[in-house]
């Protein structure tokens, strides 16, 4: 039994990094790094844990800038056998809808029988790409799944945790899963990985490799909208205090006795 | 559409690259070059000081953009309840409080939809403000599976036409909510921290968190129906109880529920942790500015003294100071305690998202700048470990500890 395993990866900002400025309002990104999500370093370990017990092909496969590239390559560096990136002008500006459109494409056109995701990106945060993708691909899915218990020849069966506690799944194969931190511990690049990521040939993949509709593609496919960004607002009834640490300290134990608080 | 750089007129001064949400403005031989992330946010517009930026319509777009109006066929608000234990999960009373809300506002009915529960279970929710419920009673449905609930409530919407979906972030809520849009072809927002209506347009304005929840974006869905958002648990208000308001059900007998995928299990697993967090009415929650393990032995002592919990930023977690079940955020839990107190946090969108529904909100910070001030409301500027050991020891005087 061997399984053809993609695992689809994102490259991010280090959310941990941004700042805003405080005057402006405005993202303060210089330096901030790029990085692959980190729930996908957890997909990557989970899909070469699967090859390495039953064997199989990893293939890592991200949409994104030319740059995403690199986050490619940490992938095979960590030990994938290929990576594909999907890159396209007609792309941009993708919504949760359109990107699962295009990836789900992606993936028919390479042919997979395990997809492997995080949970969710850290920039976006919304954890419904994978689901989405599992849907226009018309196979079944699994979120958060926190452990693979058993696989074999098209039957998988998983931990899935839920709000109080985590429920076993079993599902047929093909199968789209998306994990979460729990499931394991993501291994570190080793020297080979490093010289095959160094030698690795990225395939590049436009919007008429995948023969993908143009009109579900990008912002033109994407049903919703950014319609403003803004700050977050200051809450009306703030009171600061001022002074030394005991007075704001007794000004404080004040208003909560005031406010019947303690 | 797109964004476009005026060569001749950009003068490389790099205003717009601090100003994109979404990392899509780079220089490029020491101009401004807008990249693929462009989420036409036209944020970099108005911060450009040259006007070099501009938008560019492109053939079809305006004409056909507009032609592509909504179906106003799309009526009523729609709240999908969850189970829990038979019984509509709490969120599920939020989601009516702020679908009650919209459909008020555009006078139109308020309904929901409850899969694998008995006719008490909807009955609830005619109290707590549904005027219609869908409900499907066949055991089966009792635990929860991703297939047949997205096959359920698809054939619903396609039927019944809702203008608006609603459904919990919660495991279940994220697992098939996404597959159901994918489905009906729509677009849906995650996380919603707050939702209105658009005066003008009547669309459904779609407030959360973006960019890792440094920044708030409002999102809409102009001309795919339904519009359909999340919202995590304890983040809105319930609405009003009406222990006597009744309304219509609409028994619904989908006929042979195939799935390929199957609960074989379900098991129960709550930490002392969780519940304390959930049902503390104090919360002493401590970031960065805490400084290790050992600093968060003084948050314990003033959680122990009010009788509360402790929680913690993602900073702390990362930090490995204490364990991810603390965790109070974006990818921890959302608390509503009477009282949080926020030590050494700085105050991420990220962490608000989880904590600002709370009754009070004191900021404890060095950092006067610091944007947990924004949402305190109470605010102390100075060093937590001076503050906290006066703080406790005021309160053990007026408790007589």
């Amino acid at each position: 039994m061997a399984f053809k395993i993609v695992v689809l990866i994102k490259q991010v900002p280090d959310t941990a990094e941004v700042r805003i400025n405080p005057e402006t309002n405005t993202l303060i990104r210089d330096g901030v790094p790029s990085i692959v999500n980190p729930y996908d370093l957890n997909a990557l370990e989970a899909a070469l844990r699967i090859k390495e017990g039953a064997g199989g092909t990893v293939t890592v496969l991200s949409m994104g800038p030319p740059q995403a590239e690199d986050a490619l390559r940490e992938a095979i560096s960590m030990g994938a056998d290929e990576g594909i990136l999907l890159t396209d002008r007609a792309f941009a500006g993708s919504d949760t809808w359109a990107t699962g459109y295009t990836l789900s494409k992606a993936i028919n056109k390479i042919g997979a029988d395990i997809i492997i995701c995080g949970k969710q990106a850290i920039d976006g945060d919304t954890a419904q790409v994978g689901p989405e993708t599992a849907e226009f691909m018309g196979i079944p899915h699994i979120a958060y799944v926190r452990k693979i218990e058993e696989i074999r020849d098209g039957y998988i069966r998983v931990q899935r945790l839920m709000d109080e506690g985590y429920d076993i799944v079993e599902s047929s194969i093909p199968v789209l899963l998306t994990v979460v931190k729990e499931i394991n511990e993501p291994r570190l690049p080793s020297l080979k990985g490093k010289v095959a990521a160094k030698k690795a040939e990225i395939i590049k993949m436009g919007m008429s490799d995948i023969g993908a509709e143009e009109s579900s593609l990008g912002l033109k496919g994407s049903p919703t909208r950014v319609k403003k960004i803004f700050a977050p607002a200051v809450r009306a009834d703030r009171k600061l205090f001022e002074g030394s640490p005991k007075d704001q300290v007794e000004a404080l134990v004040e208003e909560l006795k005031k406010n019947k608080c303690i | 559409m797109y964004l476009k750089v005026t060569i001749s007129k950009c003068t490389g001064c790099q205003e717009c690259l601090n100003s994109c949400p979404y990392d899509a403005i780079e220089m490029r031989d020491e101009k401004a070059f807008i990249n693929e992330n462009c989420q036409l946010c036209n944020m970099c517009l108005e911060a450009c000081p040259e006007g070099a930026i501009k938008e560019i319509r492109e053939e079809g777009d305006s004409p056909a953009e507009a032609a592509k109006s909504p179906d106003n066929t799309y009526r009523g608000v729609w709240v999908f309840a969850e189970l829990r234990e038979g019984m509509p999960a709490p969120v599920s009373f939020e989601l009516l409080g702020a679908g009650r809300r919209l459909a008020d506002k555009l006078e139109t009915d308020l309904s929901s939809v409850i899969l694998g529960a008995e006719k008490e279970a909807a009955d609830e929710l005619f109290k707590w403000g549904a005027d219609r419920v869908y409900l499907c009673s066949n055991p089966a449905l009792e635990k929860f599976n991703d297939e047949a609930y997205t096959e359920i409530l698809s054939t619903l919407i396609n039927l019944h036409k809702p203008a608006i979906v609603l459904a919990g972030a919660t495991a279940v809520g994220r697992s098939f909510i996404p597959r159901v849009a994918a489905r009906v072809n729509t677009g849906l927002t995650a996380d919603c921290t707050s939702l209105e209506i658009d005066e003008e347009t009547g669309d459904l304005l779609q407030i959360r968190p973006a960019f890792g929840g440094n920044i708030m974006a409002t999102i809409v869905c102009p001309d795919h129906r339904p519009q359909m958002a999340t919202v995590r648990p304890r983040v809105m208000k319930k609405g009003q109880y009406a222990p006597e308001k009744t309304g219509e059900i609409v028994q619904v007998n989908p006929d042979n529920i195939i799935s390929r995928t199957n609960v074989v299990d379900s098991v129960k697993e709550v930490s002392d942790i969780m519940v304390n967090l959930h049902e503390a009415d104090y919360i002493v929650s401590g970031g960065r500015g805490v400084g290790g393990a050992d600093g968060f032995k003084l948050l314990e002592e003033l959680a122990a003294v009010l009788g509360g919990a402790v929680g913690a930023s993602r900073a702390a977690i990362d930090e490995n100071w204490i364990p991810y079940s603390h965790q109070v955020g974006q990818t921890g839990k959302t608390v509503c305690p009477r009282i949080y107190i926020a030590c050494g946090i700085s105050g991420a969108v990220q962490h608000l998202v989880g904590m600002q529904s709370s009754d009070i909100i004191i900021a404890i910070n060095k950092n006067p700048e610091a944007p947990i001030f924004n949402v305190a409301t109470y605010g102390i500027v100075g060093d937590l470990f001076e503050v906290l050991p006066l703080l406790i020891r005021k309160i053990k005087e007026i408790k007589g500890l």
